[in-house]
């Protein structure tokens, strides 16, 4: 027949110096889906967002407006740089840098957010 | 040797050297996730020149040159926007789409929406995407082997077909992965190099600029803006729309995100990859822009295509100019076998996930799957005829532009999109490009505006597919996915943090 009294303890005072303060960390809050862990999910989110608008108006004013601004003046089309043709130079040459850089600085600023975040829920 | 020989002898050391790389990457793949997705251990230096090897198809091989030989300076427009369309990529989905953990396109919706009906409409349109864009490439390859060659044009295709399959049957991803990351630099090389000694000659004739030599006086070789009369602006802007939005819904691109480790490392891949782009796409304009100097004679016959490959052999004299032209054909060829492998890849991971997988399972499915998958666009290839390498892959992007791309940024930055709005947005935004550029295709277009509108849709399909999404979202907010919050957090969370991130699809 199993034992089935619970086994004997001892009893201590749990009171040892000032009373704790119950912490939970931010990582659980997010898990537990509470208001809390949202507004952090959600600021991470919408700095990712922001962001990411940013370097899609950078690149629609810049490269969608080549096709505009050759309209607006057809005489520019004429210019020549170097026996090469101004809308040549920047649709086949200049644009690839361009493009190239504002990868580069979304992604530093991407992983930025990413490591702010991650630094906020390892100090809670 | 002549020259078909040199051609020849071009052609079958690339299909060598492609069957020994993917040998080589053969002797790595056993687990079902090595066919699927390299079990996601490819670094990012690997794996940007996979992804580049992989998304430099026929259409910029061959089809650049041609279109700017042709029509000039407004289709400058493609390669930019294809290059562009991995920016667009890399800010909106790179990050999120890796942290998924999907296998395939099918695999996020189901996750992210929690229902199959969007899955089997996912898998329905990843397939017929693939084969739009598979059936160019065989047709291509059959072209450009009967323009060098000799041999009749169906040869081409079945060769093409013929190494991709045996490398996807035997290697999957895993193998896939090293054969392309070889083609971008073969490909690089088989533009740089002849390029060096054609620029050479053309300064020492004085540098002249191509628009000087207008075959048709008063044309605007030299104007940015595509199309004619008051369409001009609306057509441009429909093309750059199509190609930054088209990119990231293309199946063969987006599957290559799941082989990355982790989010971090599929940003750094992706930026990696523009960098590829960049510097593959500054070469192809230029045989454009020397062919309108040196073989004005392709524009009159209509055969722009070839300049690539009869360029180097008119511009230098004798033997070296033979084994030039040589080498940009075995580049054509490495063009075809890259996007055709990736493709089939694509497409047989969907087809034996949602079409076999329950009856086959595993390796065998996906092996049955890459059949299926390189059969029937290779038979459409051999059956139809004319349709132009360019337009069908124009046509590829406009209808990826309007399908997936709202699927995937809504999915990814918006809580509030239910099934019933994906599945809606996605009829509306299919059928309306699919419906437009058959038309098209048909020839049933009429000129003036309405013409304009159906033979670059994608400046109206787009925002027509976006909004029918947000609105039939908001009209039915009850069926917003349950575990929505969840998902949400696992997209956007970085890996270092330890989270509950729900469970992964399989």
């Amino acid at each position: 027949m199993p034992d089935t009294s619970p086994r004997r303890v001892r009893v201590t005072s749990p009171r040892t110096g000032a009373a704790r303060v119950q912490r939970v960390p931010v990582a659980r809050e997010i898990e537990a889906q509470t208001a809390l862990g949202e507004v952090y999910m959600s600021s991470l989110l919408r700095s990712q967002l922001r962001l990411a608008l940013l370097a899609l108006a950078t690149l629609a004013v810049v490269v969608g407006g080549i096709p505009l601004l050759f309209w607006l003046a057809p005489e520019l089309s004429t210019v020549e740089v170097l026996a090469v043709p101004l809308p040549w130079l920047l649709l086949a040459f200049a644009v690839y840098p361009f493009l190239f850089a504002i990868g580069w600085l979304y992604v530093r600023a991407a992983e930025r957010n990413e490591r702010a975040f991650t630094d906020v829920l390892d100090r809670s | 040797m002549s020259a078909a020989g040199y051609s020849v002898v071009a052609v079958t050391a690339v299909v060598v050297a492609t069957l020994a790389v993917g040998a080589y990457g053969w002797r790595f793949s056993r687990t079902t996730s090595d066919f699927f997705v390299a079990s996601r251990t490819v670094r990012p230096g690997l794996n940007a020149s996979a992804i580049g090897g992989e998304y430099l198809s026929a259409a910029s091989f061959l089809g650049v040159a041609g279109l700017v030989l042709a029509f000039g300076t407004e289709m400058l427009w493609y390669p930019v926007g294809w290059t562009a369309g991995y920016l667009v990529l890399l800010v909106l989905v790179a990050a999120p789409l890796r942290r998924s953990g999907a296998y395939t396109l099918p695999d996020f919706a189901e996750s992210r929406l929690e229902s199959r009906a969007v899955r089997r409409l996912s898998a329905l349109l990843v397939v017929a995407i693939g084969w739009l864009y598979l059936m160019p490439q065989f047709q291509g390859a059959g072209l450009a082997l009967a323009a060098t060659t000799g041999t009749g044009p169906w040869l081409g295709g079945v060769l093409v077909a013929t190494v991709v399959l045996v490398n996807v049957l035997f290697g999957g991803m895993r193998s896939i992965t090293f054969v392309q990351a070889f083609q971008y630099w073969l490909k690089l090389t088989a533009l740089l190099f002849p390029l060096l000694f054609m620029v050479t000659i053309w300064l020492g004739d004085g540098g002249v600029s191509p628009a000087s030599t207008g075959t048709t006086p008063g044309d605007s070789w030299e104007s940015p803006l595509a199309g004619t009369g008051d369409q001009q602006l609306y057509t441009t802007y429909s093309i750059i729309l199509a190609t930054f939005l088209g990119t990231m819904g293309l199946p063969h691109v987006v599957v290559r995100f799941y082989t990355n480790p982790d989010g971090a490392a599929a940003r750094r891949t992706t930026l990696f990859v523009l960098a590829l782009l960049g510097l593959f796409y500054l070469l192809p304009p230029v045989y454009g822009g020397l062919g309108r100097l040196y073989a004005p004679d392709l524009i009159a016959s209509g055969d722009t295509e070839s300049v690539v490959l009869e360029l180097p052999s008119r511009m230098l004299a004798g033997t070296l100019g033979e084994l030039l032209s040589a080498l940009t054909t075995a580049g054509a060829f490495a063009a075809f076998l890259s996007t055709s492998s990736g493709l089939t890849v694509a497409v047989a991971g969907v087809i034996s996930q949602d079409g076999l997988g329950r009856r086959l399972g595993g390796v065998r499915a996906f092996q049955a799957g890459a059949v299926v998958a390189v059969l029937v666009p290779l038979g459409l290839a051999l059956l139809t005829e004319g349709v132009g390498v360019a337009q069908a892959v124009g046509l590829a992007f406009a209808f990826a532009a309007s399908t997936f791309c709202p699927l995937l940024v809504l999915g990814i930055w918006w809580r509030r999109l239910t099934d019933a709005g994906a599945i809606a947005g996605m009829l509306v935004g299919g059928g309306c490009a699919g419906a437009a550029v058959i038309a098209t295709l048909l020839g049933m277009a009429p000129t003036g505006w309405p013409g304009a509108l159906l033979a670059q849709p994608a400046a109206w399909t787009v925002p027509l597919a976006f909004l029918t999404m947000v609105g039939v979202s908001l009209a039915t907010s009850r069926r917003v996915p349950r575990h929505t919050a969840r998902t949400m957090v696992r997209l956007h969370a970085p890996e270092a943090v330890q989270l509950d991130r729900g469970i992964l699809p399989r």
